[in-house]
């Protein structure tokens, strides 16, 4: 292989953004060295186990690809401002679609949602840690890994330009002949591992670990989503890891399971690709709809309306998330039998949803209700969700589906569910814990100031495209002639997506801003809110509570402040907790480097590499670590110091 | 010493390895289509079993019963679905 099939070259834009590449990483390692922080990256955070820790990184990543996959929506949006553009060509446009839809979706809105479970769940249900401390930070790391390993395809190799669902035939060895799909093929199965473990690991810290006294129906409404969500992970993920799989074969070794001749099928990966892409929709949307329930119900100050129907509809969505997944491709030409089927059971889930809805409206239904950032979002998103909700059942008729199909009207259908129901509950879930975590609230003005552009330039953005899809304007086509009449519609759209950077560069300059100025609060409950992460510090202490709660009754916390029912009751005894190792890095740089080699088809450093990762997992069998004890007298330390006590 | 000898694991180990055998007899014996397939299927089954409740013990922890058991319900449901939706949708659905 020479240089030039090795770097990406040709282009002007990827020169400026290998410079900026190299130019970043070297000011980070003279900024480590000067600033003499490599000790402390080591020890606190490459190292840690501490959940609230390995959130905090999830969310710094996610905000990294959130950055990543808007450059490339805006260039996207750049292409298809007016008739002809030249600003990117056939393939590169390709590149780009396909790595902003894999980036938002698996590398932006997955680590954010996984980030903040792993910050909250712990706290939400009493606990001191998730159940499996260790392979938590495995799983951040595996992620970490294979998000990195995908980025570095636009400048190495190539990326992969089959779209985020690198469909057969097209992703095949035959008429995809770069290495740009094996980079789709790897990363995503290395960062799929690592979501799957988070979901065991969830699943078993909520099951196990919740504080004693808090039943099932006792769990706060976030905690209840994510329990869900990791179920459906645990069940869909192992789907996408076989198809990986199969893909893997096909493309490195010659196998035929999803090629045209030699008995393959090429559609028998769309089918693949949906029964794990369909539930993955739902794994990033419910944990929004649980964010969305506590903060609804925090600035209503009332408790959740119809707790129980919105248990059992999560349950709902969670079977029927596995039956819907047809479609996605109705146009394949099966009977109306199988688009008949497929139909009903995608408008079926419309139902749970509804149900859904009309809690949150009741919820507010004479609430007196705070108009906080986090509130605004989550006010917004019912609006907003049930356009794109709507739209959506337009789209489950199968014989409508033939004119929607693939035209902008299906891209601006999902983009009204995901950026409501993901991008919005995130933000407002980051806005809605950020005091817990650092012990100071985002500044309000600079927040509702980020929310109004990001929430008008949105609707600016995608509504647009509904008309442009009626109109016949199909998906991922890189460029269209002006008797097409596209013109006017695509400008709009593009100006709405530069208001929509400026609401995102709003929203970052606020991070920026409260960390030097914003004051610092004291309370450790600054919303006044229900449940039971806000009755420990902020910042919390790494052993969370300093005694376990006991719960008796659902939002326990609130009856502990207004009605003085007891909840802390037990004294401080010594806590057991684990010990930070740097085991989770290593296995992850090295998968990285595993997934690198496997990708050009370097065997020799590959298997090398491969050993090294069996080599380090039997290493971890025979390790024996007991953890370490805090004992009292440190803790009624630290609590002084958290209670601002002069000791 | 008998609560340290691994019984289960040694019987499900010797379990695994008679049900290799009659798999890969299958394939040595030629055997009709029909006659392997439901051998195959049965000795899946089986193997499942010995799985669950050799190896990963699903019925030693009592106070567990309900999670693990919705939980292999659902898993079935998603297996079955995934299986039997993948062959109406690519096969069957263009009779």
């Amino acid at each position: 292989m020479k240089w030039d099939e090795f770097f990406v070259t040709g282009e002007p834009m990827i020169y400026g953004a290998m410079a900026s590449i190299v130019l970043v990483s070297l000011a980070i390692l003279v900024g480590l060295t000067y600033f003499k922080k490599w000790g402390y990256l080591w020890r606190e955070w490459l190292t840690t186990v501490d959940h609230k820790k390995i959130g905090i990184m999830y969310i710094l990543s996610a905000l990294v690809m959130l950055f990543r996959g808007g450059v490339d929506a805006l260039m996207m949006r750049t292409q298809l401002a007016g008739p002809d553009m030249k600003f990117l060509d056939a393939q590169h446009y390709n590149e780009v679609f396909t790595t902003h839809g894999i980036i938002m979706i698996l590398f932006m809105a997955m680590p954010f949602i996984i980030g903040l479970m792993n910050v909250v769940i712990p706290l939400q249900i009493g606990a001191r840690d998730v159940a499996f401390p260790r392979l938590n930070a495995v799983s951040f790391w595996l992620f970490f890994s294979g998000a990195m390993l995908f980025n570095i395809s636009f400048v190495i190799g190539g990326s992969p330009d089959a779209g985020w669902t690198a469909y057969f035939p097209l992703a095949s060895l035959e008429l995809s002949p770069t290495v740009g799909n094996n980079f789709y093929s790897i990363a995503l199965q290395i960062a799929g591992i690592g979501t799957l473990m988070t979901g065991v690991n969830f699943i078993v810290t909520i099951l196990k670990m919740r504080a004693p006294g808090m039943k099932l129906m006792r769990m706060p409404m976030f905690t209840w989503s994510v329990l869900i969500t990791c179920v459906i992970i645990v069940f869909a993920f192992p789907v996408l890891t076989v198809a990986l799989a199969l893909m893997m074969f096909d493309r490195m070794f010659g196998a035929q399971f999803f090629t045209m001749a030699n008995g393959g099928m090429d559609m028998l990966w769309a089918n693949l690709f949906w029964v794990w892409g369909h539930p993955e929709v739902y794994i990033v949307v419910l944990p929004a709809f649980g964010i969305y329930s506590e903060i609804i119900s925090t600035f209503s100050r009332k408790n959740l309306y119809g707790y129980k129907s919105m248990v059992i509809s999560m349950v709902a969505i969670s079977l029927l998330s596995f039956l819907v997944w047809a479609h996605h491709f109705y146009t394949m030409g099966h009977g109306a039998m199988v688009n008949g089927f497929f139909s009903v059971t995608t408008m079926a889930i419309a139902i749970p949803t509804g149900v859904k809805i009309f809690n949150w409206l009741f919820t507010l239904h004479k609430g007196r209700i705070q108009f906080t950032t986090p509130m605004l979002y989550s006010l917004a998103f019912i609006p907003i969700f049930t356009i794109g909700g709507v739209t959506g059942v337009m789209l489950a008729m199968a014989s409508a589906d033939y004119q929607y199909h693939n035209t902008m009207f299906l891209v601006a259908h999902f983009h009204y569910v995901l950026i409501p129901g993901t991008v919005f509950a995130v933000i407002a879930g980051m806005y809605y814990w950020f005091p817990k975590l650092f012990g100071f609230r985002l500044n309000e003005r600079l927040g509702k100031l980020a929310f109004w552009l990001i929430a008008i330039c949105f609707n600016v953005t995608f509504l647009p495209l509904f008309f442009l899809g009626l109109k016949g304007m199909t998906r991922r086509m890189y460029t269209y002639s002006a008797s097409t009449g596209f013109g006017p519609l695509n400008l709009l759209a593009t100006i709405g997506s530069i208001g929509l950077a400026i609401g995102f560069a709003v929203l970052v300059y606020s991070i920026y801003w409260s960390f030097r100025y914003e004051p610092r609060d004291t309370t450790s409950d600054p919303w006044d809110a229900r449940t039971l992460e806000w009755a420990t510090h902020s910042p919390v202490p790494e052993y969370n509570f300093a005694v376990t709660p006991n719960v008796k009754s659902l939002d326990a916390f609130w009856f502990w402040k207004k009605d003085k029912q007891p909840l802390f009751e037990d004294k401080i005894e010594e806590i057991h907790m684990p010990n930070n190792n740097g085991q989770p890095f290593v296995l992850g740089v090295i998968f990285f480097f595993f997934g690198f080699f496997m990708i050009f088809s370097w065997w020799t450093p590959a298997i090398i590499s491969g050993i090294a990762i069996v080599v380090m997992l039997a290493v971890r069998s025979f390790e024996r670590d007991h953890g370490r004890h805090i004992s009292v007298k440190e803790i009624n330390k630290t609590e002084q110091q958290l209670r601002g006590d002069k000791a | 010493m008998k609560q340290l000898f691994p019984i289960r694991h040694v019987m499900g180990y010797v379990f695994s390895l008679i049900l290799s055998v009659v798999a890969l007899a299958v394939i040595v014996w030629d055997m009709s289509f029909t006659t392997a397939i439901t051998i195959l299927l049965i000795c899946a089954a089986i193997q499942a079993a010995v799985q669950l409740f050799m190896f990963m013990h699903i019925d030693e922890d009592k106070s567990n019963k309900a999670s693990n058991y919705t939980n292999i319900a659902y898993a079935l449901f998603v297996g079955l679905v995934t299986i039997f939706g993948t062959l109406f949708t690519m096969i069957w659905g263009y009779l």
